[in-house]
C-alpha cells in the first residue's frame, strides 16, 4: 500500500490542443484501475480519443464534470490507494486547484522547426531526447500532426521526429519525382542534416511506402520499420478518396471524403476539415498532390509495388492495418514474408494510428524498445 | 506557422505577392513616409504601421507615398491596373471615399463591362473602416454596403488574421477591382497564420460555429462578436451557427439560405448604418428564398441610424456588442 496520491490530468494531444472535454468515464469512483486501462473518452476540437490511465490504484475522485471544456493539465480525477484518507484527498484536490495555472496558449510546448535539406525546406516537430530516435512519416495529404496521439507517447524514452514530407504541411511544395523513392530521399536528406545515423521509422500510407523504400535502400540507417495502412503492397487504392481530397474546395465537399478515412465517421471534426482546407489553400499544395496522384496512383491503381522485395529487409518490420480501411484494403497485409509481423486492428479504418492510438503506440513502443 | 496579428498578416500578404509578381505595387498616403524629404525614411509605414518594411525591401519604385489627393492616386491606381500593373492602393479611411468615388464606381468598376470584356482592372483598394477607436463620425463609418451596391466591384471583409492574409492574396491575384476592408480596431488581434502564401476564394462563406438552434450571419468584426455570443449561449443550451460570408460581393447566397433553412431562426449582425445595409440585404435574401422554413421573424442587430458618436461611452452604446447579439438570439430562439 502506498500513500501516494496520483493526479489524472487533461492530456495534451497535439500542438494545437489547449483544452478538452471528458465525454464519458469508463470507471466509477471507487473502481480499481491498472496503468493502461481505458478510463475515459476525451473530446478535443480535433477528435475524440480514449484516455488510458497512466497509473494504477483506486479511482477515488472524479473531479472534472463530463461535457465541460477544461484546459490541458486540469485535474480530471485522483487515483490513490484505499489507505489514503478522504481528508487527505480533499486537501490534495483543494491544493491542486488553488495552484493550477493553465498553460499559456503561446507557450504550449514544442513548436515545429524548419531545416534546409536536399534543397528543400522541411518542417518537423521534435519531441523527447536521447536513444535511437523514432521518425514519423505521414501519408498523402497529411502532415506531422497526424501523429498527435502517437508522438508524445513514444517520446518519453527517446527523441522523436515527425516530419512534413515535400508537398505537405509546412514543407516546400516541390515534390520532384513525386513518388515514394523521392519521399525516401527527402527523409534521408533530413536524417543527414540532423545527424541522425539510425532511426526507427513509422510511416503511414504513402509515408509507409517511403519508409519501406528507405529501409530497402539504406538498411544501415533503419533500426526498424513500421508501415501502417501502407501503399506499396498491392494494387487497390480508393480513387474516390484521392480525387475527392484533391478536388474538394469546400467543407461540405470534403466532409464525406474525409469520413472515408475512419471507421467511425463521427470522428471527423470541423477542425480536421478546416485544417485540410487550410493546407489545400497553400500555394503549390494542389499541384503537389496532383503530381503524386498522377505518379503513384496512375490509372487508378497503385504503381511501384514493394511486396516482392519485403523479404530482403533484415531489420525488424511490422505492418499494421485497420480492418475497416476504406482507402487501401486490409487484405494487402496478407501473404507477406514470414519475418514481417502483421497486426490487423478491429474497429479501425485508414487512420488506425489515430483511431486505435493506444494499441498502435504499444506496437510502436515494442519496436522501438528492441 | 506562428501567431500573427492582422497587421502582420496583411503586411506578409503584401510582401509575398510583391516578391512573387513584380507588377504588384503599393501606394497611398504615408504608406512608407518621408518620400521627397530628408531625414528618416519609412518612419510611418502607414497610419497604423501595416505597410512598414515594404519600402526598404522593394524600394520607392514600388512603394509610393502619394500626395494627399485621393482622387489623384486612386485614379492613378485604376489607370495603372488597366495598363498592366497590379496596384494595391491604400485609401486611409473609407470615409474619404467621397473625393475619389467616381474613379472607383464609374471608372474601375466599369472598365471590363464597357470595353467588351477586353479590359481587366486588377486593382485592390485597401481601406480602414469601423468604429471603436473614438475616431469620430468622419473616421469610423463602415460604408461597405455602398461598394457592395456597385456591380463590377468585389468587396471583402476579413474577420481574422488567417482570413485577412488569404483573402488579400486572393484580392491581389484577382483581375477585377477589389475593395478590401480592414477594421481599425482589429489590427492587433492574433491567431495562427501559415508563413506561406495561400488564397481563400471569394464568395464562399465560412461557418465559424455550427449549431442547431439559431443562425447568426455576421460581417467583418461582428463575426468575432457573434462567436463570443454563440460560445456564451452554448453554455445555456442555445447552439448557434455563425456564418461569415467573407465577401459581400460576391455573396455566398446558397450557404446563407441553407443555414437559415437549417435552424429557421436568424439573427443578422451588421456594423453598418441600418438602412440599406448588409443586414437588410441578407434579410431580403432569406425571406425570398427560405420564408417557409422560418420559425420566427428575422432579427437585425445594427447600430442606430445616426453618425458614429465621438464620445467613448456613446460610441460603445452605438456599436453592436456581443451582449446585444446574445439578447437578439435569445429573443429569436424563444419566439
Amino acid at each position: 500500500m502506498s500513500d501516494t496520491i496520483h493526479p489524472i490530468v487533461m492530456p495534451k494531444w497535439g500542438m494545437a490542443m489547449t483544452e478538452g472535454m471528458v465525454i464519458a468515464w469508463h470507471v466509477e469512483p471507487g473502481g480499481t484501475v491498472e496503468a493502461g486501462d481505458e478510463i475515459a473518452d476525451i473530446e478535443t476540437a480535433k477528435i475524440t480519443n480514449v484516455f488510458e490511465s497512466p497509473v494504477a490504484g483506486t479511482l477515488r475522485r472524479l473531479v472534472a464534470p463530463t461535457d465541460e471544456m477544461v484546459p490541458v493539465g486540469a485535474l480530471l480525477a485522483v487515483v490513490a490507494d484505499d489507505a489514503v484518507g478522504d481528508a487527505d484527498l480533499d486537501a490534495y484536490v483543494t491544493e491542486f486547484q488553488a495552484n493550477f495555472v493553465p498553460e499559456d496558449a503561446d507557450d504550449g510546448g514544442p513548436e515545429p522547426e524548419y531545416v534546409e535539406a536536399g534543397g528543400r525546406r522541411l518542417r518537423y516537430l521534435k519531441m523527447g531526447g536521447g536513444g535511437t530516435p523514432v521518425v514519423f512519416i505521414h501519408g498523402f495529404g497529411g502532415d506531422l500532426n497526424s501523429w498527435m496521439f502517437n508522438q508524445p507517447a513514444l517520446s518519453e524514452d527517446r527523441a522523436t521526429y515527425a516530419i512534413d514530407l515535400p508537398g505537405h504541411g509546412g514543407s516546400t511544395k516541390d515534390v520532384g519525382e513525386a513518388d515514394a523513392e523521392e519521399m525516401a530521399r527527402a527523409v534521408v536528406d533530413f536524417l543527414d542534416v540532423l545527424n541522425i545515423e539510425k532511426a526507427h521509422l513509422a510511416g503511414h500510407s504513402f509515408g509507409g511506402a517511403a519508409s519501406l523504400v528507405l529501409a530497402l535502400r539504406h538498411p544501415g540507417r533503419v533500426a526498424s520499420v513500421t508501415a501502417l495502412c501502407t501503399t506499396g503492397l498491392g494494387d487497390d487504392i480508393n480513387m474516390d478518396f484521392i480525387n475527392g481530397f484533391i478536388g474538394g474546395k469546400r467543407r461540405k465537399d470534403l466532409k464525406p471524403v474525409l469520413e472515408l478515412l475512419v471507421a467511425d465517421p463521427s470522428l471527423i471534426s470541423r477542425d480536421m476539415i478546416n485544417d485540410v482546407l487550410k493546407f489545400k489553400r497553400l500555394d503549390g499544395a494542389e499541384a503537389a498532390l496532383t503530381a503524386i496522384r498522377d505518379t503513384v496512383f496512375a490509372g487508378g491503381r497503385q504503381t511501384g509495388s514493394l511486396r516482392s522485395r519485403l523479404g530482403e529487409l533484415r531489420m525488424p518490420c511490422q505492418v499494421i492495418w485497420g480492418r475497416d480501411d476504406r482507402i487501401i484494403p486490409a487484405h494487402h497485409a496478407e501473404g507477406l514474408p514470414n519475418g514481417v509481423a502483421v497486426h490487423i486492428l478491429e474497429g479501425a479504418g485508414h487512420m488506425a494510428h489515430m483511431e486505435k492510438s493506444n494499441e498502435v503506440n504499444r506496437l510502436l513502443e515494442a519496436m522501438a524498445s528492441v | 506557422m506562428s501567431r500573427k496579428s492582422i497587421r502582420q498578416a496583411i503586411n506578409e500578404a503584401l510582401a509575398l505577392e510583391m516578391r512573387r509578381d513584380a507588377r504588384v505595387v503599393v501606394m497611398g498616403e504615408d504608406i512608407s513616409g518621408g518620400m521627397g524629404a530628408p531625414g528618416e525614411q519609412d518612419a510611418w509605414g502607414g497610419p497604423l504601421g501595416v505597410t512598414k518594411g515594404l519600402m526598404p525591401e522593394f524600394g520607392r519604385e514600388r512603394v509610393l507615398d502619394t500626395p494627399i489627393s485621393e482622387s489623384a492616386f486612386i485614379g492613378a491606381a485604376a489607370g495603372a491596373a488597366a495598363t498592366g500593373l497590379r496596384p494595391v492602393a491604400e485609401l486611409m479611411f473609407v470615409d474619404f471615399m467621397g473625393v475619389c468615388f467616381d474613379q472607383i464606381f464609374n471608372q474601375a468598376a466599369k472598365f471590363r463591362y464597357m470595353f467588351g470584356g477586353k479590359a481587366v482592372t486588377p486593382l485592390v483598394v485597401r481601406t480602414m473602416y469601423g468604429a471603436g477607436l473614438s475616431a469620430a463620425s468622419q473616421h469610423s463609418q463602415c460604408l461597405y454596403p455602398i461598394f457592395t451596391h456597385i456591380p463590377g466591384l468585389k468587396v471583402v471583409l476579413p474577420s481574422s488574421a488567417y482570413e485577412a492574409k488569404g483573402l488579400l492574396i486572393q484580392a491581389i491575384r484577382d483581375d477585377d477591382p477589389v475593395i478590401f476592408f480592414e477594421h481599425k480596431a482589429m489590427y492587433d488581434e492574433e491567431e495562427e497564420v501559415p508563413d506561406e502564401a495561400y488564397t481563400i476564394p471569394f464568395g464562399e462563406a465560412n461557418l465559424t460555429r455550427e449549431g442547431d438552434d439559431v443562425t447568426i450571419v455576421a460581417f467583418g468584426r461582428m463575426v468575432q462578436f457573434a462567436n463570443q455570443a454563440a460560445d456564451k449561449l452554448e453554455k445555456d443550451g442555445i447552439s448557434c451557427t455563425v456564418v461569415d460570408p467573407r465577401t459581400t460581393s460576391p455573396l455566398d447566397e446558397d450557404t446563407i439560405i441553407e443555414m437559415a433553412e437549417e435552424t429557421g431562426r436568424v439573427v443578422i449582425v451588421d456594423e453598418a448604418s441600418p438602412r440599406c445595409n448588409m443586414a437588410t440585404d441578407v434579410s431580403a435574401l432569406i425571406t425570398q428564398n427560405a420564408f417557409g422554413a422560418l420559425k420566427a421573424p428575422i432579427k437585425m442587430v445594427t447600430p442606430p441610424h445616426t453618425p458614429v458618436p465621438f464620445a467613448a461611452d456613446l460610441e460603445r452604446a452605438y456599436i453592436p456588442s456581443p451582449e446585444k447579439i446574445e439578447a437578439a438570439v435569445r429573443e429569436v430562439a424563444a419566439a
